[in-house]
């Protein structure tokens, strides 16, 4: 079988960096071809080339697309060609109807008037295949992420689609939308798509792709076939070296409870009526680790915040206790105080300041700490910051970097690094490795077991099981905002966790 | 790409200087071209004029900045202005109340009204645009209530010098104005010492040293800038009070946006709010706080004005808020808040101060020097956005 598509020795180079160096991919017709890389190791770069965001010319190589050599000036002429590239950040407008997204730019209209009839019966007939049970008329910012998701990609089939390019495509949904979208394109495999998926994923892309290839810092590494792909194997391909522990070794040691929270129960911000946490109690021990699993939307994030300074909802209830006494914490700086601390799941849009370099980002919950009556000591804050740039490793030239151009990982380390700078007895961190590539990965959860030795306790919200399961001493499960069970270390598995989740479903049903 | 990366502290280095030079540039340019008229541009006179004329725009930038720092606007502080300058003059004139009552007293007024003005945008999160747009249209039809559509004046001599008046020759010199080298002579020194200590704390901390031929050649231009000027109103009548006023004030300022931690909450609020409150910053009360201080800078410049014309108008102060905008803007501040420099707004300001001197003197209609200086903001902020996007 000759390739679909076939890339060949591609480069791409920007001032003062090689991103692509020969970079070779080639994509069999009806296939699903995965490619896997860590952040920065240029698989997008490599997907901007290919759908002409970097037009023909401005990069080395050949591309060959269905037998002839593709030489895209723009978007516009690779998706004449059936390349369609869906991105992460989901490109529809919230106001407009499902409809009016799925033909934007794109219209059924003869001279320039739409014809709504026959849009609203094509838009009918294109939900039912990505498995859509909604009406054309809907306006998408009604819709969930997944919804969204399954529009775009019901926009690419719109355009008689040839090659669908999907990046990270499941990064925002939760477990039950991810699965529904993998079950998608293995439909549209049947039906005979040639699909490219970009993934952190390793379960979802040894479920869906039929082949690998792994790119690592602007190369690609290797391509393997279905039966090859373990990964272990992609993994070590990725990082470019052995990981057999994904997880650093540690010996759980905790001691007397730390913090207690009991009967917590807190209300939407806007819908007074609605309960988001439930009764919700639990407990860390010193130096402990201890998980909350749960799948996304179950009010996790809900319950860190409105514990940490009553940041989200209304109307809170219950008690909260720091070494067996009760602590108020109805205001953030009271919170700190108490000894708590939040990293955000959301680094860029609560976490950072990102136009400010990273010293200043480091000392912003604690100035008082770098300041003597108001006045900031600029070397003492350099200081600090340098200690901990040291001490997390966070990779940068200096900390007079702006955050903004460091690498998710690097970013959440300067997160980590402010809240370690108010000196907290508890750390809350949510979802604390989401976005961040394997390597950087290992290097946070190696700062967590640190700090559970050092006799800090760590909450930590995720919403991947092995992690959980890797990195925690005891672990809650949530689920439509109450605590529905709490496994031990040695009891637990993705499997107990789920049976947990599944059944607190039907008691709330 | 990691080169630029490396260098953007370096880059907002080079944009300050890129400023001065354009300063320079323009005052250079205004000479030649009323050199070639037969004219002065830097005498004694001019100079002295540009303070007196440009002090107002000045100070309401300053604190322009830090509202537009912590993501807001405020529109009416031309009509605030007017209406704090005729409440001075009818506590002066109708009232006959000494100065020194006067000035306290209608920085409160001005105080007060930032107050309400912050109050709905800080604690109801009414857009700022909506509420100062309010305050622009309702505090100038309470200037024409105040004045009774009349000027009130003249002032007692006291008032007067807020604006006219000079610093008094200690020394007993005269000609030269002693006072007033001794002074020069100490901000130059100041100039250098501070130069050197902060070259010295890069350094310290490892941040990338600014090459030294490009720091020596700014302090000299600075310093002998400094001496020229200093030179020219020692042999005039000495300091101006507007000067004086607007260097302590510029230094203050400087001081509380880069050194202080309420100063570096501001900024944190201006560049995300969201961020900044999860760290446990009252945004609020800093955005409360920086609409007070800019009710009493306008009051401030309100008195100045007044002072210089001797009279309180029902039109006075319009336009006021556009000018100190635009030096703000001109300045390097970034429409979206979170940063933003004093020390480039002082050189925004006065680049808007010289241009609009030399055009007058060159006798430039005012019609063309509207357009001008609408040319010179934009050509501004669109070298700023060229820069960042390169």
């Amino acid at each position: 079988m000759t390739a679909l598509l076939e890339m060949r020795g591609i480069s791409k180079v920007f001032p003062g960096v090689r991103a692509l160096d020969n970079v070779s991919l080639s994509v069999e017709p009806g296939e699903i071809h995965a490619i896997c890389g860590e952040n920065g190791a240029g698989k997008s770069t490599l997907m901007k080339v290919l759908s002409g965001v970097y037009p023909f010319g401005s990069y080395e190589g050949d591309i060959i697309y269905d037998g002839e050599t593709l030489a895209c000036r723009n978007i516009r002429d690779s998706e004449a060609r059936g390349i369609i590239i869906i991105h992460q950040e989901l490109a529809l407008v919230p106001l407009l109807s499902i409809a009016e997204n799925l033909f934007l730019g794109n219209e059924v209209a003869k001279n320039g008037v739409i014809n709504w009839g026959e849009a609203y019966q094509r838009t009918g007939e294109l939900l039912k295949k990505v498995g859509l049970n909604e009406l054309p008329t809907t306006k998408v910012e009604k819709l969930g992420v997944g919804k969204q998701q399954l529009i775009e990609i019901a926009k690419a089939l719109a355009k008689d689609v040839r090659l669908l390019i999907l990046d990270e495509p499941t990064a925002a949904l939760q477990e039950n939308d991810s699965q529904k979208l993998l079950d998608l394109m293995l439909e549209l495999k049947a039906q005979g798509v040639t699909q490219i998926i970009i993934s952190h994923k390793l379960n979802e892309i040894s479920r869906v792709a039929d082949r690998i290839t792994v790119i690592r810092d602007g190369a690609s590494v290797s391509t393997m076939d279905k039966h090859e792909i373990t990964e272990d194997r992609i993994i070590r391909d990725m990082v470019g070296r052995d990981m057999a522990h994904r997880y650093p070794e540690r010996t759980p040691n905790p001691g007397p409870v730390l913090m207690e929270v009991a009967g917590w129960n807190v209300w939407h911000p806007e819908q007074g009526e609605r309960q988001i946490i439930k009764d919700v109690s639990f407990n860390v021990k010193k130096g402990e680790i201890v998980g909350i699993a749960g799948l996304m939307g179950t009010g996790r994030t809900e319950l860190a915040m409105s514990i940490f300074g009553k940041s989200y909802g209304q109307g809170h209830k219950g008690s909260i206790k720091m070494h067996g006494a009760e602590v108020d914490v109805s205001t953030v700086p009271k919170a700190v105080k108490a000894g708590i601390a939040y990293v955000t799941e959301d680094r860029k849009g609560l976490g950072l300041v990102l136009e400010e370099p990273i010293v200043k980002n480091i000392t912003l919950a604690n100035l008082a700490g770098v300041a003597m009556k108001g006045v900031l000591d600029k070397r003492r804050e350099t200081k600090v910051a340098e200690g901990y740039r040291k001490q997390l490793a966070i990779r940068t030239p200096g900390v007079q970097q702006k955050v903004v151009n460091l690498s998710g990982g690097n970013q959440q380390k300067v997160v980590l690094s402010k809240w370690l700078f108010t000196e907290p007895e508890v750390l809350i961190l949510d979802e604390p490795t989401r976005g961040i590539d394997v390597g950087a990965k290992f290097e946070i959860y190696t700062i967590m077991k640190e700090l559970a030795e050092q006799g800090r306790s760590i909450v930590m919200i995720s919403s991947e099981m092995p992690e959980l399961l890797g990195m925690c001493d005891r672990i809650y499960v949530m689920n439509e905002g109450r605590i529905v069970g709490e496994l031990d270390r040695s009891e637990a598995s993705q499997e107990k966790i789920m049976a947990l989740i599944l059944k607190g479903e039907g008691k709330a049903a | 790409m990691a080169q630029d990366k490396k260098s953007s502290a370096l880059g907002d280095r080079l944009r300050e200087n890129g400023m001065l030079l354009a300063l320079v540039a323009i005052v250079v340019l205004f000479s030649a071209l009323l050199g070639y008229q037969g004219k002065t541009f830097l005498q004694p006179q001019n100079i002295t004029n540009i303070f007196l004329q440009n002090g107002h725009v000045i100070i309401l930038a300053l604190g322009m900045l830090l509202v537009i720092v912590a993501g807001h606007i405020d529109l009416s502080v031309g009509s605030v202005a007017a209406f704090t300058g005729a409440v001075a003059a009818y506590l002066t004139v109708n009232l006959g109340l000494p100065f020194y009552v006067v000035i306290p007293l209608t920085l409160l007024v001005g105080g007060c009204i930032g107050a309400v003005q912050g109050y709905w945008v800080a604690f109801w999160r009414i857009p700022s645009f909506i509420v100062t747009l309010a305050g622009m249209m309702v505090f100038r039809g309470a200037t024409m209530w105040m004045l009774g559509g009349q000027n009130i004046g003249p002032f007692p001599k006291e008032f007067q010098a807020i604006s006219s008046g000079f610093l008094p020759d200690l020394t007993g010199i005269g000609q030269p104005h002693g006072l007033t080298v001794i002074l020069v002579l100490l901000a130059i020194g100041a100039q250098f010492w501070l130069g050197f200590r902060a070259r010295a704390r890069d350094a310290e901390f490892g941040m990338e040293a600014e090459p030294m031929a490009l720091f020596m050649g700014r302090t000299l231009l600075i310093a002998a800038a400094t001496a020229f000027v200093g030179y020219q109103l020692a042999y005039l009548k000495g300091l101006p009070n507007v000067l004086v006023v607007l260097i302590v004030l510029t230094v203050l300022y400087a001081f509380f946006t880069e050194n202080t931690t309420m100063g570096r909450r501001i900024y944190a609020v201006g560049g995300n709010e969201k961020a900044a409150k999860l760290s446990g910053i009252n945004s609020d009360r800093l955005v409360f706080a920086c609409f007070v201080n800019m009710g009493v800078l306008a009051a401030l410049a309100g008195m100045m004005v007044t002072a210089r014309l001797n009279s309180a108008t029902p039109k006075a102060g319009t336009g006021f808020e556009l000018d100190a905008i635009a030096s703000v803007f001109i300045g390097g501040a970034s429409m979206t808040g979170g940063s933003g420099k004093i020390v480039g707004v002082v050189i925004g300001a006065l680049i808007m101060g010289v241009m609009n001197m030399g055009m007058s003197i060159m006798g430039i209609g005012i019609d063309y020097q509207q357009m001008i200086k609408g040319l010179v903001l934009l050509a501004a902020v669109i070298f700023d956005v060229y820069n960042k996007a390169k």
